[in-house]
């Protein structure tokens, strides 16, 4: 071992994955164990009182598991990683490391709608109320900040609205109010940003996306950065003896990893959404790969960006790269390696277009996902949004026109192939009758 | 020296037997506990309390003072200092006064002077780390919680802190 800074696709092969010491298995072996024996009754009693590493029970860690969680914390500079079920359990697991019944959080508002409803909802449920703050003027998300406010909360690159998220500046606005930036970074992946060094105190990511890639597995994974002072006293959740463990102070006991600490024995150990070996196996599989993935995922996202943009029949193309984007110095700043390859455009002609345009493809497939290899086609307005009206729809920034892709690897000429075909038939549907007559 | 690489740390560890705690503490919710508990247990370094107000820790004698400790075990290895910066340069000059070889100021514990004072008695000096995050990277225990090691590494070679332990 060398004092040498490793690359990002060196790490995104090798951290956390050192031939296995039991076998010398180069590969990472998936431990499908349930449990871990003790050494002795001193080490079992060493390991529960957090005073040792080490497995216990796979629902609060696992070696196939960390393994994974490793890699992640490696690939975002983070100090750690927690693993959970899904992308919505990391940034609930998050959420309630640091807030309970009484407190309230801040995000921007545009959000993935399961994370809207899980804030909305679900957690004003549990008694945590949520301030969503729309437009992009980070003034007015200092303006939502209450004394009992414990994190502010945004996308990186929002789904699907496609803004960048201004991360120095929301960072800036939470520590002068002594509160951790929690991020969502799915969308552009450590490969093409990594929030911690833009000021993020947690990032968050459904890994089920790009970081599998394959579309096979569901998983989500948390990392923190290790810069947060959690012992300052806006956190007593942290800060104060938790009678979930032993009234163990946890900023007190383990400093610098008290979040990922309590995240991991108490949140992952009781609310049960544990990531699965098997599924972390996948993850790591696909991480493998990543940046080469994401390379070729932007470069197919700006010829089929500008390849639309030359169409009569698309009315506007919203990816953050294209010269007429409000988010384009974002985007150079956060994401110079390249914008994503999610992205939404508008067809001429509205929610019928949009209908005919999906109905015509053969080669996206239609489906609610995004960041799998292969590409992926939505329209809201016919399928995830199509109880609310036209005008309803234009309210939540989700308009009638409005079409969803996540560009995949495939051959470019094969994919703008099929979307001509879905162009001529949507222009067909948006011609009135009489006309075509 | 200061010692400021991760392989300066690793190899501290490896070539370290003995470890002084000073400010060692019996209170099982301390720091310092789950420090001393983890080095004892996991059988690394053979860790000492340096408490005037205990007598043991678990079992494991503790000495009132560096000087009484290297009166009867000889010099140690390394210092580990859990006391506050203030009393940090008092205790460097035992550590100094003891033929201890490394001085380790724990998370916090940063005293200018006292640095200066046992880099230039020729000790070798980590600041503001901690003992048992430092021997957890380099014995698997940080990967093991998910915790990011910052090692890569494609050998199966055992760590030389586990190999020296299970001798």
């Amino acid at each position: 071992m060398q004092d040498h800074t490793f690359g990002f696709r060196t790490r995104a092969l090798h951290a956390g994955t050192p031939p296995d010491p039991a076998t010398g298995a180069r590969a990472q072996p998936i431990y499908l164990s349930t449990s871990f024996v003790f050494d002795s009754a001193e080490h079992a009693a060493e390991l529960f009182a957090l005073r040792t590493y080490g497995n216990i029970y796979s629902r609060i860690g696992n070696p196939t598991v960390s393994a994974f969680e490793e890699r992640m914390a490696s690939l975002e500079g983070g100090l750690g990683a927690v693993a959970t079920a899904s992308g919505l359990a990391a940034q609930l697991a998050a959420i309630l490391c640091l807030a309970q019944a009484g407190d309230h959080i801040v995000s921007t508002a545009s959000l993935y709608g399961g994370t809207v409803t899980q804030f909305t909802v679900t957690l004003k449920r549990m008694g945590i109320a949520c301030t969503l703050v729309a437009g992009d003027d980070p003034e007015a998300l200092r303006a939502a900040i209450l004394p009992n406010t414990k994190l502010v909360y945004a996308e990186t690159i929002g789904n699907p609205l496609g803004n960048v998220a201004d991360l120095t500046a929301l960072a800036a606005i939470a520590h002068e109010n002594g509160l951790p930036f929690v991020v969502d970074n799915t969308f552009a992946s450590p490969a093409l940003c990594r929030p911690i060094e833009f000021g993020a105190d947690v990032v968050v990511h459904s890994a089920t996306k790009f970081i599998g890639g394959h579309g096979t597995v569901i998983g989500g994974v948390m990392i923190e950065s290790g810069k947060f002072p959690w012992g300052a006293g806006k956190h007593p959740l942290l800060s104060e003896p938790s009678p979930g463990y032993h009234n163990m102070n946890f900023a007190e006991t383990f400093g610098e990893y008290a979040f990922l600490m309590r995240a991991r024995t108490e949140i992952l150990r009781d609310t049960g959404a544990a990531l699965s070996p098997m599924n972390a196996f996948m993850l790591i599989q696909g991480l493998e790969t990543l940046p080469l993935r994401m390379a070729a995922h932007v470069e197919n996202a700006r010829i089929i960006a500008n390849f639309l943009r030359g169409r009569e029949e698309v009315a506007w193309v919203n990816y953050a790269e294209l010269d007429d984007s409000p988010y384009r110095a974002l985007a150079a700043k956060y994401l110079p390696s390249g914008a994503g390859a999610v992205f939404t455009f508008g067809l001429r002609g509205g929610r019928e277009a949009g209908r005919a345009f999906i109905e015509a493809l053969e080669l996206w497939s239609h489906l609610a996902n995004v960041g799998d290899a292969k590409s992926l086609v939505i329209h809201p307005a016919s399928t995830t949004h199509q109880q609310l009206t036209d005008a309803e729809l234009q309210a939540s920034g989700v308009t009638p026109e409005m079409v969803r892709l996540s560009v995949g690897l495939e051959d470019p000429a094969d994919l703008i192939w099929d979307l001509e075909k879905g162009l001529r038939a949507a222009a067909l549907a948006a011609t009135p009758a009489g006309a075509r007559a | 020296m200061i010692l400021d690489t991760i392989s300066q740390r690793r190899d501290l560890l490896a070539r370290s037997r003995t470890v002084a705690m000073v400010g060692a503490s019996a209170n099982t919710t301390r720091p310092s506990y789950f420090v001393f508990s983890y080095l004892r247990t996991k059988g690394l370094l053979d860790v000492t309390p340096i408490n005037p107000a205990l007598r043991d820790i678990d079992g494991v004698r503790a000495y009132p003072s560096l000087e009484a400790y290297a009166a009867e075990r000889g010099a140690p290895d390394i210092v580990d200092v859990f006391r506050k910066p203030a009393d940090a340069l008092a205790v460097t000059r035992e550590a100094v006064a003891a033929g201890a070889r490394a001085i380790w100021y724990q998370y916090g514990v940063i005293n200018e002077e006292a640095i200066r004072f046992a880099d230039a008695a020729g000790l070798d000096v980590v600041v503001d780390r901690c003992i048992k995050v430092e021997a957890a990277r380099f014995d698997g225990g940080l990967s093991i919680g998910g915790l990011n090691s910052g090692l890569i590494s494609a050998r199966r070679t055992p760590p030389p802190v586990r190999a020296r332990a299970a001798r």
